[in-house]
């Protein structure tokens, strides 16, 4: 049986993996290529690296990192961040990452999906998908708007019609960010991403909101999620990926354990 | 001069990873395009992700897809992943269909829909051995493996399956072998410790199915 994937995400800048702590901005918290290695040794099914500074700096993703990562970590990675077209997602690629995670770049400029996906599959197409909760009306059946910029810049489009635009033009997986829940330790947002979940046929990732183990079980006992994104639960090491995988494990969800 | 281990080349995907894992296991391995360092090789591994159309035809322009004919009929070790899985079939029935290189009875054909199944099958699943081939040594049966595939082995015959997997309700052929070559739908390079543990038997199998 397809085991529920836990995705550990990893936020560097300057070669430094960070996190941003509230009204205290980002701490530097370890190495990447270390930090990788050490999450895919607890169970880490996936990574996922985001280059947070390359988009700000207009440059691209430190293509030397990604290198250096696919040396040391042998289980499947994406890359993020900085995406500016299909040479900076070829070199993602060839570098050793397995997907490549686009962004703003696919909101402002959607045929990068398609021509991506032409040029390399679209297994290794992640659309990143942030969304803010506006309440239901004729222009946002869903309920919820795209956002870009970290929920600075509202799109104006419903995030379930873009998400199905995305999944039409070759998208091989969505992962939703709410902008609400996004580091509140309260839980995933259910409802948004339990609509993308039935309706997509791509596999579904879950972002932002998860802060203890029962929070990844629940996802995974009331949507169709495939995936659960994690970050700062595990960075300050309040809990391991073995801990959440025998806590799924123990929910009766299937899971690979490291044996 | 001899190689100790190709690893072809045939421009269907990234082979980074698979020369990665090699040397992080302190093996020696080269990539290579050429048919010439194929022939000169102990072993050979033909990865590939990506299409079985566009594959077969630079096979087949190249060279590479006798080489590895070559090798497989000259007794060397001969390991395919992935697309390397499918192309060693007689057919693919991947966009519209395409002849493949006809090592192995059996075609590769495309996972049925099922309410709720997603395509491509995407993710980890348990490898269930069908027959206990050296390479899987050390490695529990029906541990998870890495899989991004549409398409999976459909083999003629059943003698020729070293193991299987389920997805939805559909039980596929998840390794395939014969004699000295051995195939996996897996990732063995992206598959954590079990992977290249596999990897590991396969640079010390002497192509002994048993």
């Amino acid at each position: 049986m397809l085991t529920k994937r836990v995705i550990v995400c990893l936020d560097v800048r300057n070669r430094m993996v960070t996190k941003g702590v509230k009204f205290e901005g980002n701490v530097d918290v370890g190495d990447p290529v270390e930090m990788g290695a050490q999450y895919s040794r607890d169970g880490a099914d996936e990574l996922v690296f985001y280059d947070i500074t390359a988009s700000a700096e207009k440059r691209a993703i430190d293509i030397e990192m990604v290198k250096d990562i696919a040396k040391h970590v042998f289980i499947p990675f994406s890359v993020g961040g900085g995406v500016r077209n299909l040479e900076d997602m070829y070199d993602v690629l060839l570098a050793g990452a397995e997907k490549v995670s686009l962004n703003s770049l696919a909101v402002l400029n959607p045929t990068i999906i398609s021509d991506g996906a032409k040029a390399f599959g679209r297994q290794c197409m992640v659309l990143g998908l942030d969304a803010k909760f506006v309440g239901v009306s004729e222009k946002f059946p869903s309920g919820y708007e795209v956002v870009i910029q970290g929920g600075r810049k509202p799109m104006g489009l419903d995030a379930v019609k873009w998400a199905k635009h995305a999944e039409d033009l070759g998208i091989g997986e969505i992962c939703v960010n709410s902008i609400d829940a996004d580091g509140t330790k309260q839980g995933y947002e259910l409802n948004i991403t339990g609509q993308l979940a039935q309706i997509l046929t791509v596999p579904v990732i879950a972002s932002g909101g998860a802060g203890t183990p029962a929070h990844i079980c629940d996802l995974f006992a009331k949507t169709q999620a495939d995936a659960a994104l994690i970050a700062s639960m595990v960075h300050f090491g309040t809990y391991s990926v073995q801990q959440i995988k025998a806590d799924m494990l123990k929910s009766g969800l299937p899971v690979r354990m490291q044996r | 001069m001899r190689v100790p281990l190709a690893i072809v080349d045939y421009e269907a995907g990234n082979l980074t990873s698979v020369l990665n894992a090699i040397q992080f296991m302190g093996l020696q391995g080269v990539v290579t395009k050429d048919p010439k360092v194929v022939a000169r090789a102990d072993r050979v591994i033909f990865p590939g992700v990506g299409a079985a159309n566009a594959s077969m035809a630079v096979l087949s322009t190249s060279g590479l897809g006798q080489a590895v004919k070559d090798a497989v009929a000259a007794g060397k070790p001969v390991l395919g992943i992935c697309i390397g899985c499918q192309i060693i079939l007689d057919h693919s029935e991947e966009d519209g269909g395409v002849d493949c290189l006809g090592i192995l009875p059996g075609r590769a054909v495309r996972f049925h829909a099922e309410p709720g199944l997603k395509i491509p099958h995407m993710g980890w699943n348990q490898v269930e051995y069908a027959m206990p081939h050296p390479i899987f040594k050390g490695v529990e049966d029906r541990s998870d493996f890495y899989f991004v595939h549409s398409y999976h082995p459909l083999m003629q015959n059943h003698a020729d399956v070293a193991a299987y997997c389920v997805y939805g309700k559909q039980r596929f052929a998840s390794a395939i072998y014969r004699e000295n070559l051995i195939a996996t739908q897996f990732h063995l390079e992206k598959s954590g410790d079990v992977g290249l543990e596999l990897l590991r038997n396969f640079c010390r199998w002497d192509g002994k199915p048993c």
